[in-house]
This record gives C-alpha cells, sequence and structure tokens, in this order.
C-alpha cells in the first residue's frame, strides 16, 4: 500500500514543553486515517507539522517521498497546492462573501476566466449543499454552514490530500451527520487522502480507514477501527468509552488535597 | 544579581522581536511586486486606512487651528503684531502639530484597527490558512495595509494643516477682526515650500510608516487568544505614541535645529 505521508521519529516542542516524543506514521493514499487524542495533545500541532506550519526539532516528514521540513519556500508552497486544510474554525475570509471565498483560491492560482470560476464554484457548492448560500457572507451562516462552505473552498483546487481539524467539534448532531456523509463521500468520489483530526470517538470509528491514538506524547494504539475497539490496551478503552479517570489521570498534577486545604499542620 | 538577570532577558526579548518585526517587513515589501494583484488592494486598504480616518482628521485639524488662532492672537495683539497671525498658525501646522497630532490620531484610529484586524484574522486562523493555499500573507494582507498607511498619512497630514489654517482664519479674521489680506499674504511670504511644507511632509511619511510596521507588526505577531489582542491593540497605540514622539524631538533637530 502506497504512502502518501510517512511521519518519521518525530519529536517537537513548544515553548520548551514537549508535545511529541519520536512518533512515527503513515497515512496511505486513497485512505482515511483518524488521528484521536485528547484536548491540547497536539492534534492540531500535529496537521500543521505536516503542512510544513511548524518545523519538527527531529525527524522527518515525507510528503511523497519528499521532505516537508527540508522544502525551500517556494517548493514548500507548489507542495501545498496538492493539499488543503480544513480548519476548526473554517477560517473563511470574513471580508469577502461565501462565492469570493470559494472562488479565492481559484482566483489566485488558476487563469480560469470568470465564467469558468462561476462554474467551478457553483459545482463545489453544490457538492456541500449551499449553492444557495453563495451570496451571504461568512457571519451569516450557522456554525455547520460556515464549516461546509469552508470544505467547499478546501476541494476547490482538487487536492490529493485533505486534512480536517476536528470537524464534527462543536456541531449539532444534523450538521455531524451531514458532515460526516460529506467526508466519506468527497473521499469516495474525488479519490482523495483525509486525515481527520478529532476526539469524537463515535464519528470516527464510521469514517476511518485507519486510527491513530496519542496520548502523553506518544501513539499509544493504531489500528483499524475493529482493531482498535478490540484493543486491550487500558488506555485505548479509557479514551474509547470515555471514561473520566483510568490510566490517563483526572488530575492535573497536583499536590494532596488535604496538604492544601490544612497547611503543613498534617 | 535577579534585576540584572532580568534586565539581559527584557533585551534579549525585545532585540528578538525587533528581528521579527524587521523579518515580517522585508518578507511583505521586499519581494517581486505584483501590482495587477496588490494594487486594488491597497486602494481598499487606503480607503479602510486613510479616508476612513478623514473625519476625526478635519474635526481636529478645524478646531486645533481655530484654537491656536484664538490663542495666538491674544499673544500677538499685545505687541501689534497680529498680521503674523498667519504664518503663525501656518508655520506651527505644517512644521509641527500637522504631522505630530495626525499621527497620534491616525495611531489612534486606524493603527489600532489595523492591529486589531490582524490579530482577529490570526485568531480565526485565516492567516494560516492562506498560508496553507500557498498564498503568502504577507505579501497578501501585510502589504497592502503597509503601502495604505504610507500613502495616507502624508495626505493626512497635509488635509489637517490645510482645514487648521482655514479654521485660524475663521477665528483670527471672520471673529477678532485680523486683515484677511494680511492674513494670506503674509502667510505666503513666509512659508517656504522645502523648508516646512516639505519638511512636514517627510516627518509624517516616517510617522506613517512606524505606525503601521508597529501596528501590523503586533497584529501579526499577537497571541492568538482575546487578552492577546487587546493587549496587542493597547501597545500599538502606546508604542506608535511614543515612537512618534520621539522620532518627532530627533527629526525637529535634524530638519531646523542645527543651521
Ligand atoms: N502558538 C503556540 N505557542 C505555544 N504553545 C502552543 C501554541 N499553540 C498551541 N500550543 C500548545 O501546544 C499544545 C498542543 O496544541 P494543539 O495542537 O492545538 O492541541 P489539540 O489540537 O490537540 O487540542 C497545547 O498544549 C497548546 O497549549
Ligand atoms: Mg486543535
Amino acid at each position: 500500500m502506497e504512502n502518501l505521508i510517512e511521519i518519521d521519529n518525530l519529536s517537537f516542542s513548544r515553548s520548551g514543553r514537549l508535545i511529541y516524543d519520536n512518533i512515527s506514521l503513515r497515512i496511505q493514499k486513497g485512505k482515511t486515517t483518524a488521528i484521536m487524542g485528547p484536548s491540547g495533545i497536539g492534534k492540531t500541532t500535529m496537521l500543521r507539522l505536516m503542512g510544513g506550519q511548524l518545523k519538527p526539532d527531529s525527524g522527518d516528514i515525507k510528503f511523497k517521498g519528499e521532505s516537508i521540513p527540508n522544502m525551500r519556500r517556494k517548493r514548500l508552497f507548489e507542495v501545498r497546492r496538492q493539499m488543503s486544510m480544513l480548519f476548526q474554525s473554517g477560517a473563511l475570509f470574513t471580508d469577502m462573501s461565501v462565492f469570493d471565498n470559494i472562488a479565492f483560491p481559484l482566483r489566485e492560482h488558476t487563469n480560469l476566466t470568470e465564467d469558468l470560476i462561476n462554474t467551478v464554484v457553483q459545482l463545489k457548492l453544490q457538492a456541500v449543499g449551499l449553492r444557495g448560500a453563495a451570496h451571504l457572507m461568512p457571519s451569516e451562516l450557522s456554525g455547520g454552514m460556515a464549516r461546509r462552505a469552508a470544505l467547499a473552498r478546501a476541494i476547490a483546487l482538487d487536492p490529493e490530500l485533505i486534512m480536517y481539524d476536528e470537524p464534527f467539534a462543536g456541531q449539532d448532531p444534523i450538521s455531524m451527520g451531514v458532515l460526516v456523509k460529506l467526508i466519506k463521500a468527497l473521499n469516495d468520489a474525488l479519490k482523495l487522502t483525509s486525515v481527520v483530526v478529532t476526539h469524537d470517538v463515535t464519528e470516527v470509528l464510521t469514517i476511518a480507514d485507519y486510527i491513530y491514538i496519542l496520548a502523553e506524547k506518544k501513539i499509544i494504539g493504531s489500528g483499524t477501527p475493529a482493531e482498535i475497539k478490540n484493543s486491550d490496551s487500558p488506555l485505548v478503552q479509557q479514551f474509547l468509552q470515555g471514561l473520566a479517570d483510568g490510566p490517563v489521570p483526572f488530575h492535573y498534577p497536583a499536590g494532596d488535597i488535604r496538604q492544601a486545604f490544612l497547611g503543613s499542620s498534617l | 544579581m535577579n534585576w540584572l538577570a532580568s534586565i539581559g532577558a527584557l533585551t534579549i526579548a525585545k532585540m528578538g522581536s525587533f528581528g521579527r518585526a524587521t523579518l515580517m517587513l522585508l518578507g511583505a515589501i521586499i519581494a517581486k511586486p505584483q501590482f495587477i494583484k496588490n494594487t486594488p488592494l491597497t486602494i481598499m486598504q487606503i480607503y479602510v486606512v486613510g479616508v476612513q480616518s478623514l473625519l476625526i482628521i478635519v474635526v481636529s485639524g478645524l478646531f486645533i487651528g481655530m484654537v491656536m488662532a484664538l490663542q495666538g492672537y491674544t499673544i500677538l495683539v499685545s505687541y501689534g503684531a497680529e498680521g503674523s497671525l498667519g504664518p503663525m498658525v501656518a508655520l506651527s501646522l505644517l512644521r509641527e502639530l500637522g504631522p505630530v497630532v495626525t499621527a497620534l490620531l491616525f495611531a489612534g484610529r486606524a493603527g489600532s484597527a489595523l492591529t486589531a484586524e490582524i490579530g482577529l484574522m490570526k485568531t480565526t486562523e485565516q492567516l494560516s490558512s492562506l498560508e496553507m493555499m500557498a498564498v503568502d500573507p504577507l505579501r497578501r494582507i501585510i502589504a497592502p495595509r503597509f503601502w495604505a498607511g504610507m500613502i495616507s498619512m502624508p495626505m493626512l497630514t497635509l488635509i489637517f494643516s490645510a482645514v487648521g489654517i482655514l479654521g485660524g482664519h475663521v477665528v483670527g479674521v471672520d471673529w477678532l477682526g485680523v486683515d484677511s489680506g494680511s492674513y494670506w499674504s503674509i502667510m505666503q511670504a513666509t512659508v517656504d515650500w522645502d523648508k516646512d511644507v516639505m519638511n512636514g511632509v517627510i516627518k509624517s511619511a516616517v510617522f506613517g510608516f512606524v505606525i503601521v510596521w508597529i501596528a501590523t507588526y503586533k497584529g501579526y505577531d499577537s497571541i492568538p487568544t482575546s487578552e492577546g489582542i487587546s493587549k496587542a491593540t493597547t501597545q500599538t497605540v502606546v508604542y506608535s505614541s511614543l515612537a512618534v514622539l520621539g522620532l518627532d524631538f530627533v527629526l525637529t533637530a535634524l530638519m531646523f535645529g542645527i543651521e
């Protein structure tokens, strides 16, 4: 099986705090890979590393065999045209209509006439069910619609890789269902490779072909959804079942509470 | 010894920050110019930072000119020199008050807005998403705002001074009865194009440069949270006001001080 992205022995720290400690993972071409983990573990950071916005302290990230951290800026910009990222907030440009948002990458990177751009934008909007909302400004969209509009923009240039940063976070059940369906449909119809970063367990188990679970700076489990479900690792099970306490402690490291309340007299 | 260490740490932090600001500026303005793409963006920004600042500039200029005429008249009339009201108002405005007050107002009105806008773009991941779309946010977002500020400031300053001179006329001539002919003719005889008008324009261009640089950098470098943006916005106004006043002294010394 061909890998689109290969991450080897990656370590990364931010403001002196280690976020990844020597991890390796593979993103297979044409598949949907999920990266799961609790909030603040560094999932967004992982996507930024893949997109070349951050450089690892050590280790390598290869996109189609080419090392992203070692690319020159010009080459990196060329490579980024083949990838696309759906940001957690949608990141629509607030000073442009939905139509112009989706036309933006086309106007920047192609020489299409306005007629053709119009056609492409309508098609992309149709794919996410928002053709009627083309004239709206981002502030007039609901959360779910904004994310779909952002998705339309993300696929405007027909990328090979699309990275979703918590696509389901903060969505109502209906838009959640819509997004799950869309991600699946896009992956199948456009032969995309998808990376979905999330902490929503049930949704991921339905769309992912392969899952990595991150915790404590490491990958604590990986496999197909079936393998993950049957994993006997207590860490993985705690995460899947959403148990408050377990191998991942509920409490941020702190002293004994009796000490804090009663002073050192104890 | 702790305070020594913290002075050192502060110096290193400030130096690092200055270095990042310089890199940002170079990245934004030293690149192959893309006139076709960037001209409409710059014009749009001139509208936002320049045209939308016009009202506050015009109103302030008018009142400052009026106050100057009033103050100047009470002093000059005791020497019987109220005929010199025109040059007094014009010179103070063109050389000093025009550039400085416009710059302070510009920092408060346009500088803070630039910082907040860019900071919010960062918070809402718009800058990152430009990067991921292979569009350089320095050239797409920072550069047009930078040029717009540089172009707008001298124009706003000239408008401020012109309106101020008219305000001085309203008070000095129409109200206090200074002769209109002498208001204008002595002003024309005294004001020197290069020395007074152009020096004021140069000052304002320098102030404009510093303000938009600080404002865009503070937005671009802000910590992407609500506190981060509010802090960055405050810093823009404080730093650029101080920079304007400090630079004004240096520039005045260079231009008018040593003959
Ligand atoms: N710009 C930044 N500077 C310093 N630390 C950061 C920055 N962005 C995120 N972090 C830290 O890195 C860690 C991982 O963040 P992130 O990748 O956003 O987590 P996740 O997406 O999994 O919730 C967090 O603990 C966060 O505090
Ligand atoms: Mg995140």
